[in-house]
């Protein structure tokens, strides 16, 4: 038996709306890299909206999670509340002063603007508690 | 009745699947009970981290111990 499989420190679960937008996008893309550097890990939004019961349990009982969605619509929130899922950590990028629009061509400075502004939405979280009682996949 | 701990064998696992033994013989519930360790396994399951408890395919607690109390509310 191994004595713990379990990972040092918390992992953020990043929830991403990933819309058809630049901001959908901007979303997306951040998740990916803040996951890729170890300040958490991207998880499936679709799998919550798609109401299966791992995804939905998983937000549940993860204490450190945040939520970024693209622009006002609120799709991200919208499917959190609708499965149950206390909001935690949440920001809407077209509050950062980023306009919604459909160039894909997403901007080195936005993404970044994104970044940082994901790491500061979770600056309060419980990041210790994130995995302390158990092992983050 | 199937219960699943998801979990690939650490203590907490352990811990995880002694819980549901022990809510199991407490209530005299019936129920076929697997550990699985298998990561592909595990992550078909779409969970975030373990231990996790699956029973009847739902999956009812991620990245914790339950407490007894709550295996048997699940069921019971």
């Amino acid at each position: 038996m191994a004595e713990s499989c379990c990972t040092t420190g918390g992992q953020v679960m990043i929830l991403a709306c990933s819309g058809g937008s630049n901001v959908g996008q901007l979303s997306n893309q951040a998740a990916i890299e803040l996951t890729q550097e170890g300040f958490g890990k991207m998880f499936c939004l679709c799998g919550i909206g798609g109401e299966l019961s791992g995804f939905v349990q998983s937000a549940k009982d993860t204490p450190a999670m945040v939520a970024i969605d693209g622009c006002a619509v609120g799709c991200a929130k919208a499917i959190l509340e609708k499965a149950g899922v206390p909001q935690r950590a949440y920001l809407v990028l077209t509050d950062l002063g980023i306009e919604k629009n459909k160039d894909f061509a997403l901007q080195r400075d936005q993404v970044d603007q994104v970044k940082a502004a994901v790491k500061q939405a979770c600056a309060t979280l419980p990041r210790d508690a994130a995995g302390a009682s158990g092992c983050r996949g | 009745m199937e219960i699943k701990v998801l979990g690939p064998g650490c203590k907490k696992c352990q811990e995880t699947e002694r819980v549901v033994k022990e809510a199991l013989a407490e209530t005299g519930v019936q129920a076929d009970l697997v550990h699985v360790t298998d990561t592909m396994e595990i992550a078909a399951h779409g969970v975030f981290g373990t231990p996790a408890v699956v029973v009847d395919g739902k999956v009812k607690s991620v990245g914790k111990i339950p407490s007894k109390a709550d295996v048997i509310s699940w069921i019971k």
